[in-house]
């Protein structure tokens, strides 16, 4: 009886496992299948205007890109910060704060940058999205920041201090090298993320159907055209969607792979 | 120098307060118009963008009382003729009669909460099955590799699950369920989708926090895996999976894309799971760039009602569950 209830439960475990699968296979099936399909090489030498990606794709990582250079710095001296310098309180305050903003409504997040930039600014602009991206990607980057410093051994700190090495120097040329690997694992993996979001830029950056490099005006976005596209009643515009999701996908997860290569080999 | 980059890095780990504080802030000063035309009640009102009439015995208004004074007893029972009041808001505007558009929060509100639990329940099963099969079930090879692909799929942006949902998924559900393709049932079935690779991830993590010794303890006392998942693994790591469901939920509550492309977006109460209502990420989305005056802040009334809810629930997995489970 107890063997008979075990198989009867390993046998359900495997079975939704297989089910939860098969929906994430089909998922993926779907988007090459629909992707490939409307894949052509020239999406990726014309604008939208011309029915092309270009723009958006050029686009989306400059906005991504654009975050993280303000959000890579932030995040990495508030984690810094936090594991090294912050003693009692205020740095656990911090770190218990960072985890909430990490799960927080990426759409909420729009309204905000909506709010404090796009409406003082009189418009939607490429650098209110990369600020909404920004904002998204700096919990992330703390969060790996504080884990990765975390595993770096006393005995490396005390042994620069003893060599009469200043703190921040301890940090800077031993803690964060010893830490590098970790570290940037977990900044590709939050660009992977900020870069595959579309809450955060639909009034913020919105969309662009042409090439633009104007930072001050609506910015082209891949996610933002996909919803609009997708949206759209001609089959045409669902197919260069189904293009453009199997791109972005591909990208994301290569960023992704590419995360979790460096850290394989690390070790 | 030190002392610079000192004050460098603290000022970087005070920004995220800041941030927190000024979303709220802001929040809060955008959705105040509405918060004081409508106060707590707008929780509770099911109309959105509704003309009324503001003098109901001397008013032109062409409509029937009950339309007019919709209120928050007799609104529900209203939902039917909520198209018909649009026809009418539009000879209203013609008259030009004295007349104020209301805002409430209560489909949206509604819309948010059922899908997620829609979302929760389909999930949850699937999610432990998956969780158990990596983490115990599985020999080392296959569940290293399902665990990549579970997590590589935890990666995929959530508007791919939301075109795919409604092309491919949401027609199948209609056949089968009946009703419209895009509804409460078949939003809340993708989120569901999305949510479970994640939650799949940190469940196998929690279970994974099992000392092997007690496990190995009790297969030497004879134990089937059956007894030893649910006598020795459940109840060590119960806490933190307790965390981690809490955790997709509060993802659930705040995703816009996976959502956007199913519910329907029309401000009605659902009357059976599969009638199309909206959520409040995308009544967000869709109404933000039209939206001004008293209809923008509204919105923004939602999403701080948003913020506050994730809000709580997040800091409930992380510093209740998932702090005791360390």
């Amino acid at each position: 009886m107890r063997l008979l209830i075990n198989k009867i439960f390993l046998a359900l475990s495997i079975f939704s496992a297989v089910v939860g699968l098969a929906f994430l296979g089909w998922i993926l099936v779907t988007l090459f299948i629909k992707g490939l399909g409307s894949f052509h090489f020239s999406l990726f030498l014309n604008d939208l205007i011309d029915g092309g990606l270009r723009n958006l794709i050029i686009g989306q990582f400059i906005l991504a890109g654009l975050a993280s250079l303000i959000g890579i710095p932030l995040g990495m001296t508030a984690g810094i910060y936090i594991q090294e310098y912050g003693r009692g309180k205020y740095a656990s305050m911090i770190r218990d704060l960072s985890d909430i903003m990490m799960s927080a409504p990426s759409i909420v997040i729009g309204a905000f940058v909506y709010a404090i930039i796009v409406v003082p600014t009189g418009g939607t602009s490429g650098y209110a999205g990369a600020i909404a991206l920004a904002i998204m990607m700096i919990p992330v980057v703390i969060n790996t920041t504080d884990n990765m410093l975390s595993l770096v051994p006393r005995e490396l700190r005390e042994a620069g201090i003893a060599l009469g090495a200043s703190k921040y120097r301890v940090i800077l040329d031993i803690v964060i090298k010893a830490a590098k690997v970790g570290i940037m694992t977990g900044i590709l993996l939050a660009f992977a993320r900020i870069i595959g979001e579309t809450a955060p830029l639909l009034f913020t950056s919105e969309t662009s159907n042409y090439f633009s490099l104007n930072l001050s005006d609506s910015f082209p976005s891949l996610t933002v055209s996909i919803y609009d596209l997708a949206n759209e009643p001609e089959e045409s515009s669902r197919d260069l969607a189904w293009a453009a999701s199997f791109i972005l996908t591909v990208m994301v997860l290569i960023i992704n792979l590419t995360g979790r290569y460096i850290t394989r080999n690390k070790k | 120098m030190e002392k610079i980059f000192q004050k460098l890095s603290l000022s970087s780990a005070s920004l995220v307060f800041i941030i927190l504080m000024g979303i709220f802030i802001t929040l809060f000063s955008a959705a105040k118009p509405a918060i004081d035309e409508y106060g707590i009640n707008f929780i509770f009102n099911p109309a959105w963008n509704k003309e009324v009439a503001i003098d109901l015995p001397t008013s032109t208004s062409l409509e029937t009382p009950s339309n007019s004074t919709l209120t928050d007893d007799d609104a529900i029972d209203d939902e039917d003729d909520m198209i018909e009041d649009e026809d009418d808001m539009m000879i209203d505007d013609e008259d030009n009669s004295e007349t104020k558009t209301i805002y409430g929060g209560l489909v949206p509100i509604v819309g948010t909460l059922l899908t997620t639990l829609i979302a929760l329940v389909f999930a949850l099963p699937i999610a432990m099955g998956i969780a158990v099969f990596l983490a115990e079930i599985a020999p080392k090879n296959i569940s290293y590799f399902v665990g990549i692909a579970i997590e590589l799929l935890a990666a995929i942006p959530s508007i791919i699950f939301g075109m795919w949902g409604l092309y491919y998924f949401a027609p199948i559900v209609a056949d089968l369920v009946g009703g419209y393709q895009v509804s409460l049932l078949t939003a809340g079935l993708v989120l569901g989708v999305m949510i479970l690779p994640f939650m799949a991830a940190i469940t196998r993590d929690s279970m994974n926090t099992t000392p092997a010794v007690l496990k190995e303890s009790a297969y030497a006392l004879g134990a089937t895996k059956f007894e030893v998942i649910k006598d020795i693994i459940f109840p060590y790591s119960k806490v933190g999976i307790i965390g981690s469901i809490i955790l997709a939920l509060g993802r659930a509550l705040g995703e816009t894309m996976a959502v956007a492309f199913l519910i329907g977006s029309i401000f009605v109460l659902p009357k059976a799971i599969n009638d199309p209502t909206i959520s409040i990420p995308v009544a967000m989305a869709n109404n933000f760039g039209e939206a001004s005056g008293l209809g923008e802040s509204a919105l923004f009334y939602l999403a701080l009602i948003l913020f506050i809810i994730s809000f709580a629930v997040i800091s409930l997995a992380k510093f209740y569950f998932l702090k005791k489970a360390k």
